[in-house]
Parts: structure tokens; C-alpha cells; sequence
């Protein structure tokens, strides 16, 4: 029956599309971007108590707004649960899709939507009391691990001992508060969710200081940007505004330093801020399009910090959310 | 009997029942109504002994932080609403509020004049005045209407779009005529047979699909259709189980007093029908109001959304209970009032 709707739901998807113009001359017409955003989940998208959305995945957002309409706060937000939102987006309903969406093959390739990238890298980890002294998944031997009934984590837990021959005990439960909850008082050694949870689950320990995530990641969870399949020109903006971040951090060029940076004579930094080069009119976007992304939102170190990182309540390490040359996987194409 | 009298009968009752009892009942009451006080110490010390509602930041008590409601209060109330066009939702429930006490407090056949008015017009109004561009005020989008306000809307335009259409499908199921009879029962067997939240999903999932592209209609407003016409089936159950307890003689002796088939209906048969479904309608309002929640599954903030979605902020993580136990007394309040409201209803309107 799912897979009959979808497959519907696809189908109508692309006889719609046909007729449909070009998504940047559509934002354009309408002055502001339809984004897709989650309905709550800390440091990707939430909305403070003025309604004021705020995030990783609403900074990317902001960002593309920034790029194509030349201010970052003329976007629209749709909070879309996870079963809704690729209608939303081969509906039309929404522009683009940032929706802490892991990037997958069949999703790619056969939901109607193209995935433009990866803004944050997450997966599956462990999360223990400091005092068991453990550093690392390797040494969690014979412990019990407090669960989430009857989702894909429990089946990746049991695939990751069952390969590594350790034995283990799971304690599960029906909701994630009450993981929580049995995780604080001790019941079992560790628990175990998509890390960029458990970061977000320890904060609400009644120490979370005693606790510390570990580095491993026993699944691969990247989250990313997607567009209607097909848009290749809209696809190709939202891939280089998330670019864009990248390279800004990459070059030290950010929201801080704009002004002096704009003095700067080095070539790779006068191409980004749009004042040699002609990368913005290839996208069929203005010169300064990269600059003002990185003026009004930031480049990906900033965003990450202020939403993620150790200015944000969940203090989350940046692993392989650091950029390439730091030890992590984020990689802006060359702009050229 | 008066129910001064039954009253005093039941306290004889109870205290005879005390009494009367052998020393092991008595012992293994005593000891189930310490226990149940066991129960209840803990959740009084923990939601209002060792409570915080002081401050504007994340507490420090292992008791209940009433602060995360306190600080998300008018959240919970409006949604994401603008702070300064309060007015405007405030306005809108007071006109409704008013409109259910005029229902109260008026004749049967004034409330059958205004009734018309008021389930055309106030939803209208309501729309007209949130949203605002009709009237040349700002104009703030359904994506911002949250909260309580947003239960209560999707409830009471619902049950407006709702009850003229239950009546037309109660009569038509009714009807002599087969074409009119069978469309009136596939409908309503129709829309009885789906659960409300795949109506909802169909709504906001299938639907967008379905239509042209570039037409655009409003979540909410799809919404509002969805809970309608699913309510409305119901309704109509309800109206038609009144129509059929009004004796056959009723609407004969109007015949032969020669009042028209209209006349019959409106002022002799629907009367009676009506007066005597008063706690069923209720009972639909009640459920109704209860099953806005579901709304959350669609992505919409109603008070339970906005609660679910103010225990994802990044700065106050780990206080759901404390949400989840307000949104429930809101919750209870409104059904408790709309179960006190039907019983007075029936006492004005003698049943």
C-alpha cells in the first residue's frame, strides 16, 4: 500500500512537473523561499518562543535566500513531518528540502527528489558515563545498552556487536524520554541513537558534563540538502550555497571578518567575496552572491558553532563534520 | 424526586456503607487509601512543593519547572501568532464565546434566525480577521496560528461547515427518493469508515499531488474540509437518531394543521429532534476538540504541537513532562466546561 502511493505519488509528481517553470525564476517572482524544515529537533531546525526558526538546517535556508534573493530572512518556513515531506517538495509546496534527510539511493533515485549535498554527517554512536572510563565502542564489552524499541538502531546495534563477536544486553524502551530517564538512573551502561541526538539527549541528564559520547559511529547518517529531480539549475545553486559555507571556512572568509577580508589580495578569497571572477554569473546569479551568504548567515564553522558546536547548549564535537583538512569529511568543490 | 432529596439519599447511602462494614473491609480500605495517598505525595511534591516557577532561565530543582511553561506560555496559547496583533485571535474567541452564549441564552426559534449567521459568518470572520488581508491588516500566514487558538479553530469552523451538512445528510438518508438516499448513506458510511488521521494525511499527503500544479491550497484549509466532512457523516448519525425518535404523530398533526413540508420540519419535527440529541452533539464537540491533536501528524502546531515543539528548543531540553502534563489540564478544562456547558443546555432547553 506505501510503496502503491508512493509510486502514485511520484508519477503524478513528474506529469506535474513537466509544466512547471524553472524554481529560481519562481522564488524570484515571489520574493521569498518556500523551505521544508523539521517541526522540532534541536540544532538542525526549532523555533525560539517569538517563532523565530532557528538552526542548521534553517541557516542553510537562510543561505540560499541570502544567494538568491539578496536577504537571508525572506524565507518561508514549512514544518513537515518525515512522512510528508517529499510530497511537499514534488508538490511544490516547498522549494527546497532541509529537513535533516539522510541521503540515500533510493531516495536519490527513485523518490523524484536530488539530493544537493551533505551539510551534516551523522550516525548511529554510544554515549556512557564518564567514570566506566571508556574512550571507545571497541571497549564496551558485556555491556547493557538502553534502546529505542523496534527502530533500524536497535538492528544496527545488534549488526555492530555481531560482527565484533562481543556480547551485549539490550534494555529497551517504547519513547526516547524514557531511554533517557533509565539511562540517568543507572540501569544500564550505555545508551545508543543517532549521535547529534544523544548530544541533544544529554542535555537533559541530571549531569551532563559526567557523560561523553563516543567517537565511533556504527552507521552512516548523511544529512543533506534535496531538490525537485530534474532542476538542475536550482539543484546547482542550492549545491554551491552549501559549498559556498564550506569554502568560507575553508578560507577563514565569514560573517566576523567581512569587512577586512574584502581588502584581502589573495585570489582565492577576491573570487569567493565576488570581486574577480565571473562565478556567480555561471550559476545565473550575481557576483556578490557567495559574499552575502557569508555576511548575513556565515560561513559553515560559524553556523555550526552557533547551532551545534560549543556555543549551542549541545556542545556537539565537530568529528567528521570537520572540514577536510581538519581531520573530517566536508569538501567544497574547487570554485572555479 | 428533587435532587436535594437524592442527594441526602446517597450521603445515607455512603455513611451507611462506612459503618456497615466488617473490620477487614475496613482494614483493606484504610490500607488502599493510604497507598493511593503513597501514590499522589510524590506527584504533589515533585509539581508543586519542590517546583520552580520563579525566573526566566532553566531551573535548578529536581522538582517540576513550571518556568519552561511559564516563558512559553503565549506560545501555547497562540502559536507563532505576532505579539503585537494579539487582539486579533483575542477578538475571535471572545465573538465565539459570545455566540455560544447567545445560543444559551436564546428563544428556539431566535437561535433558529441566528444560527444561520453565525456558522456562515463567524467563520468567515475568524478567517478574515487572522489572516488579516481582507480587512488591510497585516497579513500573517496559517503557518503562524498555533496553539490553543488553532484547536479551537479547526474545532468550532469544522463543527460550522460541519452540522449544516449533517443535517442535509440526515434528512437525505431519511429521504423517499433512492438517488438522494443512497448518495446520503455512501457518504456517511464512507467517511465513518476512514480514521480521521488518514483523512488528514490524505489532506495534506495525496492531495497537493492531485491537483494541478501551481494551485495552491492553504494546509490549514484543507484541514478545516478534511475534519468537516469527516464530522459531518457523524453528525448526521446523530441528528437522524433524534428525527427518528420524534413520533410519527408530530409531523402528521402538523399536516393537518396545514403547515408545508418546511414548516413541518423547522419549526415542529426538528425542534424536538434536536433538543433530544443535545448530549450526543456534545459528545461529537467533545471528541472533536480532543481530536484536533491529531493534527500534529500533518505538521501543524495546535496546543499539543506547540508543546511538543517548544521540548525540542535547544535551550530547554528535558522538561516534557512538565509540558505534556499543562497540555493535558488545558485539554481537560475545555472538555470539563464543554461537558458543564451541555448539562446546563439541556436543563434551559428541558429535556
Amino acid at each position: 500500500m506505501k510503496t502503491l502511493s508512493v509510486t502514485v505519488g511520484v508519477i503524478l509528481a513528474l506529469i506535474c512537473a513537466e509544466g512547471r517553470a524553472d524554481t529560481v525564476d519562481s522564488v524570484k517572482k515571489r520574493g521569498y523561499l518556500k523551505c521544508g524544515v523539521s517541526q522540532g529537533l534541536p540544532g538542525f531546525s526549532t523555533a525560539d518562543k517569538e517563532g523565530h526558526w532557528m538552526g542548521i538546517d534553517v541557516d542553510l535556508c537562510r543561505a540560499i535566500a541570502a544567494a538568491v534573493l539578496g536577504d537571508q530572512s525572506k524565507v518561508k518556513y514549512t514544518p513537515l513531518t518525515a512522512k510528508e515531506r517529499f510530497t511537499a517538495l514534488q508538490s511544490g509546496e516547498i522549494d527546497v528540502l532541509s529537513r535533516n534527510t539522510s541521503y540515500t539511493l533510493q531516495r536519490d533515485a527513485s523518490m523524484g527528489i536530488d539530493f544537493a549535498g551533505v551539510i551534516y554527517y551523522d550516525g548511529q554512536g554510544f554515549m556512557v558515563h564518564k567514570k566506566l572510563g571508556v574512550t571507545s565502542a571497541g571497549q564496551l564489552i558485556n555491556a547493557s545498552i538502553c534502546i529505542n524499541l523496534g527502530t533500524t538502531t536497535e538492528l544496527n546495534v545488534a549488526d555492530y556487536f555481531r560482527t565484533n563477536n562481543v556480547k551485549y544486553k539490550l534494555v529497551t524502551f517504547e519513547k526516547n524520554d524514557e531511554v533517557v530517564a533509565a539511562y540517568d538512573a543507572g540501569r544500564c551502561d550505555a545508551m545508543s541513537s543517532d549521535q547529534s541526538g544523544l548530544y541533544a539527549d544529554r542535555t537533559k541528564l541530571k549531569n551532563p558534563s559526567d557523560h561523553i559520547v563516543l567517537p565511533e559511529k556504527i552507521s552512516k547518517e548523511p544529512l543533506g540538502p534535496a531538490v525537485r529531480h530534474g532542476d538542475n539549475r536550482w539543484g546547482d545553486i542550492v549545491r554551491w550555497t552549501l559549498y559556498t559555507m564550506l569554502e568560507g571556512e575553508e578560507l577563514g572568509v565569514g560573517a566576523v571578518n567581512m569587512n577586512e577580508m574584502l581588502k584581502s589580495d589573495k585570489p582565492a578569497i577576491r573570487r569567493i567575496v565576488g570581486l574577480e571572477g565571473e562565478l556567480g554569473k555561471n550559476l545565473g546569479l550575481d557576483p556578490d552572491f557567495a559574499r552575502r551568504i557569508l555576511a548575513q548567515v556565515g560561513n559553515y564553522g560559524e553556523v555550526f558553532e552557533r547551532n551545534l558546536g560549543q556555543s549551542s547548549p549541545l556542545k556537539i564535537e565537530r568529528g567528521m563534520n570537520a572540514l577536510w583538512n581538519k581531520g573530517g569529511l566536508h569538501y567544497a568543490m574547487p570554485f572555479r | 424526586m428533587s435532587e436535594l432529596r437524592v442527594l441526602k439519599r446517597v450521603k445515607k447511602i455512603d455513611r451507611a456503607a462506612w459503618f456497615g462494614q466488617t473490620t477487614l473491609q475496613k482494614v483493606i480500605n484504610g490500607v488502599l487509601i493510604l497507598l493511593l495517598l503513597a501514590c499522589l505525595v510524590p506527584v504533589f511534591k515533585w509539581a508543586v512543593i519542590d517546583a520552580q516557577i520563579r525566573g526566566s532561565e532553566r531551573c535548578v530543582t529536581e522538582g517540576a519547572c513550571w518556568v519552561f511553561i511559564k516563558v512559553r506560555l503565549l506560545t501555547f496559547a497562540f502559536g507563532f501568532y505576532e505579539t503585537h496583533e494579539l487582539w486579533r485571535p483575542v477578538f475571535v474567541l471572545s465573538m465565539w464565546t459570545l455566540a455560544l452564549v447567545t445560543i444559551f441564552r436564546a428563544s428556539y426559534n431566535f437561535t433558529l434566525k441566528i444560527l444561520p449567521f453565525f456558522i456562515t459568518l463567524l467563520p468567515l470572520l475568524s478567517w478574515g480577521l487572522l489572516d488579516g488581508r481582507w480587512f488591510g491588516l497585516p497579513y500573517i500566514e496559517t503557518a503562524k496560528w498555533g496553539g490553543l487558538l488553532l484547536s479551537l479553530m479547526i474545532t468550532l469552523v469544522s463543527l460550522s461547515m460541519a452540522f449544516p451538512l449533517g443535517l442535509l445528510l440526515a434528512l437525505g438518508r431519511m429521504s423517499r427518493l433512492p438517488l438522494i438516499k443512497a448518495g446520503s448513506v455512501a457518504f456517511i458510511e464512507l467517511w465513518r469508515g476512514v480514521p480521521l488521521i488518514a483523512v488528514l494525511f490524505m489532506s495534506s499527503v495525496m492531495l497537493p499531488l492531485v491537483l494541478p500544479p501551481g494551485t495552491e491550497v492553504d494546509k490549514l484549509i484543507r484541514v478545516f474540509v478534511g475534519v468537516s466532512l469527516f464530522t459531518s457523516a457523524y453528525l448526521a448519525e446523530v441528528i437522524r437518531s433524534g428525527l427518528n425518535g420524534v413520533p410519527k404523530g408530530q409531523g402528521e398533526a402538523a399536516s393537518a394543521l396545514g403547515l408545508g413540508a418546511r414548516q413541518r420540519l423547522f419549526l415542529v419535527v426538528l425542534p424536538q429532534a434536536l433538543q433530544a440529541v443535545i448530549p450526543s452533539l456534545v459528545n461529537s464537540c467533545i471528541s472533536l476538540f480532543k481530536d484536533t491533536s491529531l493534527v500534529v501528524v500533518v505538521g501543524m502546531f495546535d496546543l499539543l504541537g506547540t508543546v511538543q515543539q517548544a521540548n525540542t528548543d535547544p535551550y530547554w531540553l528535558g522538561y516534557s513532562t512538565e509540558g505534556y502534563m499543562f497540555a493535558g489540564l488545558i485539554y481537560w478544562g475545555v472538555c470539563f466546561a464543554l461537558s458543564r456547558f451541555s448539562l446546563q443546555l439541556e436543563k434551559v432547553r428541558n429535556v
